[in-house]
């Protein structure tokens, strides 16, 4: 048993976090969220990203990628959820991840050496009506797709959308029949679209069902991740806060109250690093374990960083409350967190169906 | 990454398993012969098989440090409900001994006490040091000729107490000391004029716990263990070994099953429980902080062997089990219903763990002194400055 990261995975965590540290302040979120009209990303911070190998993490060493697994792309994503990065990493490495594993030959020669550079920017289109995240409820189907998607992670930067439709995973590319509408969307450091496909010209995956469970499986471990980076920067915040803020003559954090509503925060996250790891691990290794394991880390973990960040606020007082501080950065993030690729409450009802309860 | 043990491991399950074939279950058949568990337990250490970090002079087996195997072993002897070779609190006295006793003490106790020929119970809280242990009271005076102590007090929450022969106490051996620096460490044999068990009945109904009243009790000279005046020192290595908690995770495993049986097999409004979507909701949702405790406890004591810092987690299982547990159990209630009232029905193991669960967020350390030592130990908060020496 060595449940560890290895001295390369902890040097890749090392290198994306100096990375984040130099690039990604908060200062800069900050600027991001503020820039007036639609939500933007990062463009800087994510070539710096490309430039790192970030997205090339899960393609295959033949496509110009490194050839690793989900466990490395994990924990880069815990990275960008601790930094609540602005860059279009969810959407992209999904997309990149759909083609490594069902997409055609031809359709992996195309795209998988530019996803795996940046040098092209890909999206996922999951999401019909108002909780139609999984295949079940996908109804968009044919060489020429028409229908809507919601939350589709920069959609419109995109040049590539992997659409689930009723027939398996299909790519459209830029410029075919479809549009983009943002969603004023509370977290504005991932900005999301509705998309109107119209006719849209599509490339159907040759992949089959087994593969659109793995892609969503994926999704759910790297929202956990990301879930248990933000989680942890917030409980870290609220101690350091708790050691300065100074009432009644002494650092708050010298009140017992205040100090077990921390204990809680931390009680809550730090023993969801095991579940989140394990949910990549058995992504990587224990196929059969993988999907009960993914929706148990997509459920655990959104429910524990929607309410940390709750706390988070409770436990900054009113300079929590504003728009200024980083509370609220993470507490949207959260909140999109939570209700992407479906409630936590769909994903216990998920984990018990494949329990064989 | 890699979980789970690898087929290298399968030839020493194989063994494992041979060997406890032969020995269990015993050939009287007998399985609460205390001769037949002895003789079970000294084949198994003879074998490599127990009290494996213990050295051999010591009556241990001495083996290589390898969590593998060591999870092999209590698996296969769970699967064969042979003897555990564990004696909760001597499980807590030999950790002190290794640390802290002469090599004479270290020869004369370890060896039965791993044997099982000394029961050891723990002399440590009394009614009015609780969470304070240090303001403890019972109190031990050396003879005029120096060769044993006499001690006077009373001690309490002593698990075992009827089936102990033994009990590691502190007692205050220096009444003008400060608080902390008057306590010292003492082994008392409890089979003797002077003591007085008086077993308490638990909200369970149960008797499992006594006060003991020392009345004149005597101890040689030699029973100390450290110094006089430290024992403070001397027990934070015991409360560290209580407290490490990873063979927690489980017991909390099989209540789990248990529930899930339960909610099989318990009809709610014409159907299975289970089928209930809140119920299997909260199910679910009770699976998802089993699976952080299961795998978070595998990435600890992976840390452990391989020396990395394990990390705030380290004060966390205790409380985080205990919270579980009690979650556990009021999912059973809602599955119940109005059999949680029935102590003489069949789910009274369910009524009792509902009682129980409530014990672990008193035992060995309350909830609030655990979230004390998560606050300062894993948070790094500063001191409280009500409490005195460090949690």
């Amino acid at each position: 048993m060595n449940f560890l990261l290895t001295e390369d995975q902890l040097a890749l965590v090392d290198s994306v976090t100096n990375l984040l540290r130099d690039k990604c302040d908060p200062l800069r979120v900050h600027k991001i969220f503020d820039t007036p009209g639609d939500a933007q990303f990062d463009a800087e911070l994510w070539s710096a990203l490309c430039a790192m190998g970030v997205p090339a993490i899960m393609v295959p060493e033949e496509h110009d990628g490194l050839g690793l697994e989900l466990v490395d792309l994990a924990i880069v994503a815990e990275a960008l959820g601790k930094a609540v990065a602005p860059v279009p990493f969810l959407g992209h490495a999904l997309a990149t991840l759909a083609i490594a594993l069902g997409g055609s030959d031809a359709q992996q020669g195309k795209w998988l050496p530019r996803l795996a550079s940046g040098e092209a920017l890909a999206t996922v289109a999951f999401c019909e009506g108002k909780s139609g995240w999984m295949p079940d409820a996908w109804t968009l189907s044919g060489p020429s797709l028409s229908g809507f998607k919601t939350l589709v992670p920069n959609a419109a930067e995109a040049d590539l959308i992997v659409v689930g439709t009723a027939d398996g995973l299909a790519l459209v590319e830029k410029g075919a029949a479809y549009s983009c509408v943002r969603i004023d969307s509370a977290d504005r450091t991932r900005p999301v679209d509705t998309v109107t496909f119209d006719g849209a010209a599509a490339d159907p995956m040759p992949g089959d069902a087994q593969v659109v469970t793995r892609l969503m499986d994926a999704a759910a471990v790297l929202l956990a991740a990301d879930c248990f980076g933000g989680a942890d920067h917030c409980v870290t915040m609220s101690v350091e806060y708790a050691k300065l803020r100074e009432q009644y003559g002494q650092p708050i954090a010298g009140f017992q109250g205040l100090r077990y509503q921390l204990v809680a925060m931390a009680l809550a996250t730090e023993p969801s690093r095991g579940l989140y790891w394990y949910a990549a691990h058995a992504w990587d290794a224990m196929p059969d374990k993988a999907s009960h394991a993914a929706s148990q880390a997509k459920a655990h973990l959104a429910d524990t960083y929607l309410q940390v960040t709750r706390d988070t606020v409770e436990a900054h007082g009113g300079i929590g409350f504003t728009w200024e501080h980083d509370t609220h950065l993470y507490m949207k993030r959260a909140m999109l967190n939570w209700a992407w690729l479906g409630s936590p409450s769909r994903h216990r009802l998920r984990a018990a169906d494949l329990a064989g309860w | 990454m890699e979980l789970g043990f690898g087929s290298a491991f399968d030839a020493f399950r194989e063994e494992v398993r041979e060997f406890i074939k032969g020995h269990w279950p015993p050939a009287d058949g007998n399985f609460k012969s205390h001769e037949n568990e002895r003789a079970f337990v000294i084949a198994a250490i003879e074998r490599g098989y127990m009290h494996r970090s213990i050295p051999k002079a010591y009556g241990g087996s001495e083996q290589p440090s390898d969590i593998v195997k060591a999870e092999i072993i209590r698996e296969e002897l769970t699967r064969a409900r042979a003897p555990s070779g564990r004696i909760p609190g001597n499980g807590l006295v030999v950790p002190t001994l290794l640390e802290w006793g002469t090599e004479e003490q270290k020869q004369k106790w370890i060896a039965p006490t791993l044997r099982g020929d000394i029961i050891w119970a723990q002399g440590f809280s009394e009614p009015n040091a609780g969470s304070d242990l240090a303001s403890l009271r019972t109190r031990a005076e050396l003879s005029a000729d120096g060769s044993k102590w006499i001690i006077n007090g009373q001690k309490i929450w002593t698990s075992h107490a009827h089936k102990a022969t033994h009990m590691f106490c502190l007692v205050r051996t220096e009444p003008d000391a400060a608080k902390h620096a008057g306590i010292s460490y003492i082994l008392v044999d409890i089979r003797q004029p002077g003591i007085t068990v008086r077993p308490l009945v638990q909200m369970t109904r149960q008797k499992e716990f006594s006060e003991v009243f020392f009345d004149n009790v005597e101890a040689s000279a030699d029973m100390l263990v450290g110094e006089r005046g430290k024992g403070w020192n001397v027990t934070r290595s015991t409360l560290k070994h209580e407290r490490s908690g990873i063979a927690t995770m489980t017991w909390s495993l099989s209540m789990f099953r248990d529930l899930v049986k339960l909610a099989k097999e318990v009809e709610y409004d014409g159907a299975p429980a289970i089928k209930n979507p809140r119920i299997r909701e909260e199910l679910a949702a009770i699976e998802g902080q089993l699976l952080s405790l299961t795998y978070s406890t595998y990435r600890a004591t992976s840390h452990d062997v391989h020396d990395r810092e394990i990390g705030s987690f380290q004060t966390m299982p205790k409380v985080y089990m205990t919270e579980l547990a009690g979650r556990i159990s009021k999912l059973a209630r809602d599955i119940v219903e109005n059999d949680f009232v029935d102590m003489g029905g069949e789910r009274l193991k369910w009524i009792e763990r509902f009682m129980i669960s409530l014990s672990m967020s008193i035992a060995g350390g309350t909830s609030n002194i655990q979230r004390n030592i998560i606050a300062e130990r894993s948070l790094g908060l500063p001191r409280d400055k009500t409490q005195g020496a460090p949690a």
